[in-house]
């Protein structure tokens, strides 16, 4: 991510953004991007609508045409009212949501969000995710890195799963989770029972701790077999399969059989 | 090489604009300062001493206050204040994924720590004037001096901030190196009342002598060959911190 924001130097091979060498073009990369930062590094000096002001002068932004955007950009993240607002005072969620609006304050080509929701409350998640959704919907472009599925499975068109640096799938979150786990999971408590008849209607099956999941797009009729089996003493779960289930059968952790 | 554009006055301006929020206690102590020590050492302890060289002790110790205050604004702003901006407020990391390079923000910076120093420079010349302390017109040559040795100090300043590994640790060029030239740069005392060696040291090592030296010159308006090479040693030891600070700097930041 760094090397893409031209900030760490490229560690090998060739990397172009818009079609330009990070190594030589830097800044011209860098004016058409905007970066939202996993940590906050908004100025603490400043006031909300300030912070936006003096980002914009480091990209050479003439004053009078980033005031209006500014407050255009504090109305859309639901600021307005924090404009004279010191830094410090803000909510965790207002500074994502400042962050995110001084990212978009050069109107980039190019947003770049790290974890865009990492630590917040669900309310704070739900309306970060709108508006990340509606800058989508104009259509722009956004890159975001995040560790929690059901975020890339809400966002995300094309996703890359990545594990201790290679990329291991990429595709559509409902591909993915097709091709790699199957449209519904069933859960069940593991009994010897439950093994037994799973061998025996030759069904694969994953194991998770003391739960036994079965991934497959028959989910009613397995669920019926698995219920007889239990003689419906242990609860029997069917749910629609996640990229959370992609992504720990990809970087492993259950056996396969 | 490095790579500096006209950018650079708006890692400038931000460092000003924050300057100007908190004006009211930015601009106490230059005005306090003088008066204080002026007071205390000039009019109080002076009163002990008949003269310097032949100056009244007040008016020899007036441009060394000037020079102790661009010292110490230029410095501490480039130090504590600086690191406080890169490490715990991570305000590079934030003008760094902008058009701006790295080199500017150091170089903005820097520059902003001359200005500082220029600016207190400004407002203790009045109080100096009204003690008639110093001569006129050539003390108005204080202020764009200020920001020469402004710079100077913001370069070595930068160099330590650049190397240490916490704010804590910046606490050894403050006791080991900037209060000892406080004191044996010719501030209070003539120079060469003290052995030949630490005289050579002095000039060699230490910054303030040669800052004292010139402003003393601009105060009294008596200027003398020495004070080219005072003029000649901060001109090229600023480039020096200079570029250097860029350089250190960069070798932290950019991983």
């Amino acid at each position: 991510m760094k090397m893409i924001q031209c900030i760490s130097p490229k560690s090998g091979g060739t990397l172009e953004v818009f079609g330009m060498d990070v190594d030589t073009h830097q800044r011209q990369i860098k004016s058409h991007l905007g970066v939202v930062p996993q940590e906050n590094n908004l100025d603490p000096d400043f006031s909300a609508y300030r912070n936006l002001l003096i980002y914009a002068r480091y990209f050479g932004i003439p004053k009078r045409q980033v005031e209006k955007r500014a407050k255009e950009l504090l109305t859309f993240m639901q600021l307005e009212e924090k404009r004279d607002v010191l830094i410090d005072k803000l909510s965790g969620g207002m500074k994502r949501r400042l962050i995110i609006a001084r990212a978009l304050v050069n109107e980039p080509e190019l947003l770049i969000l790290d974890e865009p929701t990492i630590g917040l409350d669900p309310q704070a998640r739900h309306l970060i995710w709108e508006k990340l959704r509606n800058l989508r919907a104009e259509g722009n472009t956004l890159v975001l890195t995040t560790h929690y599925l059901d975020e890339a499975e809400r966002l995300c068109d094309r996703l890359v799963i990545m594990d201790h640096g290679k990329i291991l799938v990429q595709g559509t979150p409902a591909d993915l989770i097709r091709e790699h786990a199957g449209n519904d999971v069933v859960e069940v408590e593991r009994t010897e029972k439950v093994v037994a008849r799973l061998e025996e209607l030759r069904l694969n099956y994953d194991l998770a701790g003391d739960i036994i999941q079965v991934f497959t797009n028959r989910p009613n009729d397995v669920a019926q077999e698995l219920l007889e089996v239990c003689r419906h003493e242990a609860a029997v779960t069917v749910r629609p399969a996640t990229l959370e289930d992609v992504f720990l059968r990809l970087t492993g952790r259950s056996l396969r059989e | 090489m490095i790579d500096i554009t006209t950018r650079v006055q708006s890692v400038w301006r931000r460092n000003w604009d924050a300057f100007l929020r908190t004006y009211r206690v930015n601009f106490i102590p230059p005005f306090i300062e003088p008066v204080l020590y002026l007071l205390a050492l000039g009019f109080g302890l002076g009163t002990y001493i008949e003269a310097v060289d032949g100056i009244p002790y007040p008016v020899f110790i007036a441009p060394a206050l000037v020079s102790i205050s661009v010292m110490y604004s230029a410095f501490f702003e480039c130090t504590y204040s600086s690191f406080v901006r890169m490490y715990y407020q991570k305000t590079f990391d934030a003008i760094i994924a902008t058009p701006v390079a790295i080199d500017e923000v150091i170089a903005g910076e820097m520059l902003w720590g001359a200005t500082r120093g220029m600016i207190y420079a400004t407002l203790m010349l009045p109080v100096l004037l009204l003690f008639g302390v110093v001569a006129m017109p050539s003390s108005l040559l204080l202020i764009p001096f200020a920001f020469l040795a402004g710079l100077l100090f913001a370069g070595i300043a930068m160099c330590f901030t650049a190397i240490t590994p916490s704010i804590d640790a910046l606490n050894y060029p403050s006791f080991l190196f900037i209060t000892p030239m406080f004191l044996f740069s010719g501030t209070f005392f003539p120079l060469d009342i003290l052995p030949e060696p630490i005289q050579y040291f002095a000039l060699a090592a230490l910054p303030l002598t040669h800052v004292v030296g010139f402003n003393r010159a601009i105060t009294l308006a008596t200027f003398s060959p020495i004070n080219l090479l005072n003029l000649a040693w901060i001109a090229v030891a600023t480039v020096i911190f200079f570029v250097l600070a860029i350089r250190l700097m960069r070798r932290r930041l950019v991983v």
